[in-house]
């Protein structure tokens, strides 16, 4: 009997079995992680003690440092979609359109899912490596030692940080990038006016979309912290560990906010 | 009894790292921890401090705050020596609203004042010296005026004289501020100059309680083996000793 339990211990299948269900513990696991921080987040948000040194830093770095990367990512993405279908709208004779295509995939998906990415890249992965490190420095330890919660003074100002700033940098990332559409258009198809792009903005734009973009930008700004400061959080061993958690991090996020985007989309659009 | 610990358990990863570990520490009194790395010492520090829970046993602490004092110092690197220090004064609840500005300065002054510095409060931690981290570290632990510290080696790292200077700070700690401390080292100047009573840790039991005396003295096989240094003895060296 005991041979037979080896033989089947030795075997492919089997070891892709127990691996597949380590994954599953591990998401599971992950996953409950990030929800009870989130509780405790909620938990010291309501009792109003919000370090606001901490929070003016965090709100900073999720703002002015990201910009610029989310400002050319998401603009050069509207320059690519106006480059690939201004000409081909004039051709269908449906040039007078270009500005509210643009515009509805900027306001309803592009703008914020692109800022999300950037954001996730450049902010997350940042909180990541930064929690990792105190992690493994002990100095999260410490902090406890020091009767200190680092879910209020480490999580709460980042994520309220993301959950406050995501939709400024979504409105402006998304303004340049309809902006950046308007000029790409007028260059690619000769026909296409300012006039005729901006008016055609607002045909199909309402301010229901630009409500659900920024509720949507709030979301995922607070989830991308959360989700960042957790597997930063929950690193182990040194530098290796640290790369770890930086990499579930980002990864973590770009999964949870699709997601997320996903429950948006069925819950408004569908 | 100001510190009392009964069978306490600790297990990881399916290996008891401490076996039902007893010992009791008086007020005002230094108790040292000893034996290889990877023994559970450092396991029983992050115990009473709230940091691991136990699987079995307990710990009955008298009334009063406890500090740490990290083997690396642990000082959070984005603060400057002033904002480690009055860390927990600005943070914990307790102490909100409780100092000004004016009064935290003075605080960290005399903290600082306490562990052989000055004039360093804009510094960062990267900007100053194994040792001198060291000290910084201990002036964040007493600024609550705890009643209980815990040393996790505390001189590992530093040159014999900041080891000695580190030492003074303990006894004067103790004598100063009457605290209860127990200290985890392999330093056997730490033992002697430090401790009132040792014990030593080997396989997750205690193999070893006595005076600093006794455990240089004591015809004990664990103990002799640890203070000649030896690799002969009954502790086994594996690749977690070190």
């Amino acid at each position: 009997m005991a041979n037979i339990r080896a033989f089947i211990q030795e075997t492919i299948t089997y070891q892709l079995i127990i691996m597949f269900l380590n994954h599953i513990r591990e998401f599971c696991e992950t996953f409950g992680d990030i929800a009870y921080r989130f509780i405790q987040v909620i938990k010291y948000l309501f009792t109003f003690q919000i370090n606001r040194k901490q929070l003016i830093e965090q709100a900073s770095r999720f703002a002015v440092d990201s910009l610029p990367i989310t400002l050319s990512i998401v603009s050069l993405t509207a320059i690519i979609l106006a480059m690939q279908v201004a000409p081909e709208m004039v051709k269908q004779g449906g040039k007078d359109y270009i500005g509210l295509l643009v515009a509805l995939t900027m306001v309803r998906e592009i703008g914020v899912i692109m800022s999300g990415f950037a954001i996730i890249s450049m902010i997350g992965s940042s909180q990541a490596s930064e929690l990792a490190t105190m992690r493994v420095t002990e100095q999260i330890d410490a902090m406890n030692a020091l009767r200190v919660s680092p879910f209020k003074y480490l999580f709460l100002p980042r994520v309220l940080a993301g959950f406050i700033m995501m939709p400024f940098v979504v409105i402006i990332a998304t303004t340049t990038g309809i902006l950046a559409g308007g000029l790409t258009a007028m260059s690619a198809a000769k026909d296409v006016t300012w006039l005729c792009y901006i008016s055609s903005v607002w045909q199909g734009l309402y301010i229901r979309d630009i409500n659900i973009m920024l509720l949507k930008a709030a979301c995922f700004g607070g989830t991308i912290s959360l989700v960042s400061s957790s597997c930063g959080y929950d690193a182990k061993g040194g530098a290796r560990g640290v790369g770890i958690a930086t990499t579930k991090a980002v990864v973590w996020s770009f999964v949870t906010i699709v997601i997320i985007d996903a429950i948006f989309a069925a819950a408004f659009y569908f | 009894m100001s510190i009392q610990v009964e069978y306490l358990t600790k297990i990881f990863d399916n290996k008891k790292v401490l076996d039902n570990i007893s010992f009791n520490v008086e007020d005002g009194e230094v108790l040292s921890i000893v034996g290889f790395s990877g023994s559970g010492k450092s396991t029983i520090l992050k115990i009473l401090c709230g940091l691991l829970e136990p699987d079995e046993g307990s710990i009955k602490i008298s009334e009063g705050d406890i500090a740490m004092v990290f083997q690396y110092s642990a000082l959070f690197d984005s603060l400057n020596v002033f904002d480690n220090i009055s860390f927990a004064l600005q943070e914990r609840k307790e102490f909100k609203g409780m100092y000004t500005r004016q009064d935290l300065k003075e605080i960290v002054k005399k903290s600082l004042n306490t562990v052989g510095l000055s004039g360093i409060e804009e510094k960062f931690p990267h900007e100053l010296s194994g040792g001198m981290q060291k000290r910084v570290s201990l002036a964040r632990a007493i600024v609550t005026k705890p009643r209980y510290i815990l040393y996790d080696e505390p001189t590992a790292g530093l040159d014999p004289v900041a080891s000695t200077v580190i030492e003074d700070y303990i006894l004067r700690l103790r004598d100063e501020t009457k605290s209860t401390s127990i200290v985890v080292t392999h330093q056997m100047s730490t033992i002697k100059r430090c401790s009132d009573k040792v014990i030593m840790l080997y396989d997750g039991h205690i193999v070893f309680r006595g005076t600093p005396n006794e455990l240089l003295l004591q015809d004990n096989p664990y103990t002799k083996q640890f203070v000649s240094a030896s690799i002969e003895g009954p502790m086994k060296i594996t690749a977690d000793s070190f």
